[in-house]
């Protein structure tokens, strides 16, 4: 599995790259967390506000830092 | 009723009388009545934002005509949330869908101008009256300004190649209930309460002190002036302001209550919200600098028309 937070390094991306982390770690799965900065790729996905949440190819939400748990509701 | 009682607190419990009971007066009306406006209309608008987002806005105006698009475009700036640092992705992901470059500035200059905070502050301050000539003008100079900008032909001012989109891109289509639509929006206004309730209060403060201590005849003389210069001085002053926009609105009101122009003052608010120096050095990434100063000239000269239209006409 692979997630990728898309975000040109606002503080809200920030705060969600923790929150994936976290989620993350409680869930002890093997996961690779990638921060994608690069404006090319992010418009490549179609998310216009950041910060956005991409896990395995699939845009899961934009815009907004969601929380822990809605987080590894998606690791299951 | 709340000046009531925050007078009986100052003046008959806490036993201040004078200026300094009047300032202090003023200072915990103001504060507390706006604290309470912000909360309840960043919720409100937190909450009706969970329906709209900036692809669904985007996906509603690929396509349409020039000009109903720079209409429909401001409008959506209302309701969509903005934040300075999503205005790359916001600009390019506009131009990826085809939507005229006049389209996207119409956009992004009615998105920032009415956000909610400025919008809620000059309400609590003002009364609905004013709140609607800056709405209204507002969304006017979005609408003008944008197509203007579209006149010009700009496009190679725009820095890096944007690819148009291929194909569907598929966006999250979960719709939240109604639980955590409220319980998002009430995040949301906690954390932007928590980024100005602050500003609100040095802003508040300072314009008590205004009102208890600095004589009308300073203010008049200094920004109340009828003389051509007050409206170009007070926009120029607003470019830099736009983080504290939430602590220089008190002082403005305290300012027009001791004779500042209300056309002045409209101007210095657009500026602080309209024309951010933030947004223009994001911007400068992608743009090239004839565009931002084109950008920022057309909404001056705006702006400047609307505070000299005001005080001529009030």
């Amino acid at each position: 599995m692979k997630i990728e937070i898309l975000g040109t390094g606002c503080a809200k991306c920030n705060e969600l790259e923790m929150k994936v982390k976290q989620a993350v770690a409680q869930s002890g799965k093997f996961v690779q967390i990638e921060k994608v900065s690069d404006i090319q790729k992010i418009m490549g996905y179609g998310v216009m506000s950041t910060p956005g949440l991409v896990i395995d190819g699939v845009v899961k939400s934009t815009g907004r830092v969601l929380s822990v748990e809605e987080i590894a509701a998606f690791l299951v | 009723m709340w000046q009531e009682i925050s007078g009986i607190f100052i003046l008959d419990w806490l036993g201040f009388s004078g200026r300094m009971g009047d300032t202090l007066h003023f200072f915990l009306y103001d504060t507390v009545k706006i604290w309470f406006l912000l909360l309840s209309i960043i919720f409100a608008v937190s909450f009706l934002r969970t329906w709209f987002n900036t692809e669904k806005v985007r996906a509603y105006l690929a396509g349409k005509r020039e000009f109903t698009g720079n209409i429909l475009a401001a409008l959506f700036g209302i309701i969509t949330p903005f934040c300075t640092c999503s205005a790359i992705p916001l600009f390019l992901g506009f131009l990826q869908a085809r939507i005229p470059i006049g389209v996207t500035f119409s956009f992004l200059i009615s998105a920032p101008l009415n956000n909610e905070i400025a919008i809620a502050m000059l309400f609590g301050l003002f009364g609905w009256k004013i709140t609607a000539i800056y709405i209204g003008f507002g969304l006017a100079v979005a609408i003008i300004g944008g197509w203007l900008i579209g006149r010009f032909n700009v496009e190679k001012y725009v820095l890096i190649a944007v690819p148009p989109l291929s194909g569907d891109i598929e966006l999250p289509t979960y719709q939240p209930p109604f639980k955590e639509r409220l319980n998002e929006a009430w995040i949301n206004t906690r954390d932007v309460f928590r980024k100005i309730y602050l500003w609100v209060m040095v802003g508040v403060g300072v314009g008590a002190w205004f009102h208890g201590y600095v004589p009308a005849e300073f203010i008049a003389q200094y920004a109340g002036g009828d003389a051509w210069y007050t409206v170009p001085v007070a926009v120029l002053m607003g470019i830099p302001m736009y983080a504290s926009a939430a602590g220089v609105m008190p002082l403005i009101e305290v300012l027009t209550q001791k004779g500042m122009l209300l056309g002045s003052a409209l101007s210095f608010m657009m500026a602080v919200t309209a024309l951010s120096l933030p947004e223009a050095i994001i911007l400068k990434q992608i743009l090239h600098i004839r565009l931002i100063a084109l950008f920022f000239a057309i909404i001056g000269m705006g702006i400047m028309g609307i505070g000299f239209i005001f005080n001529a006409i009030l």
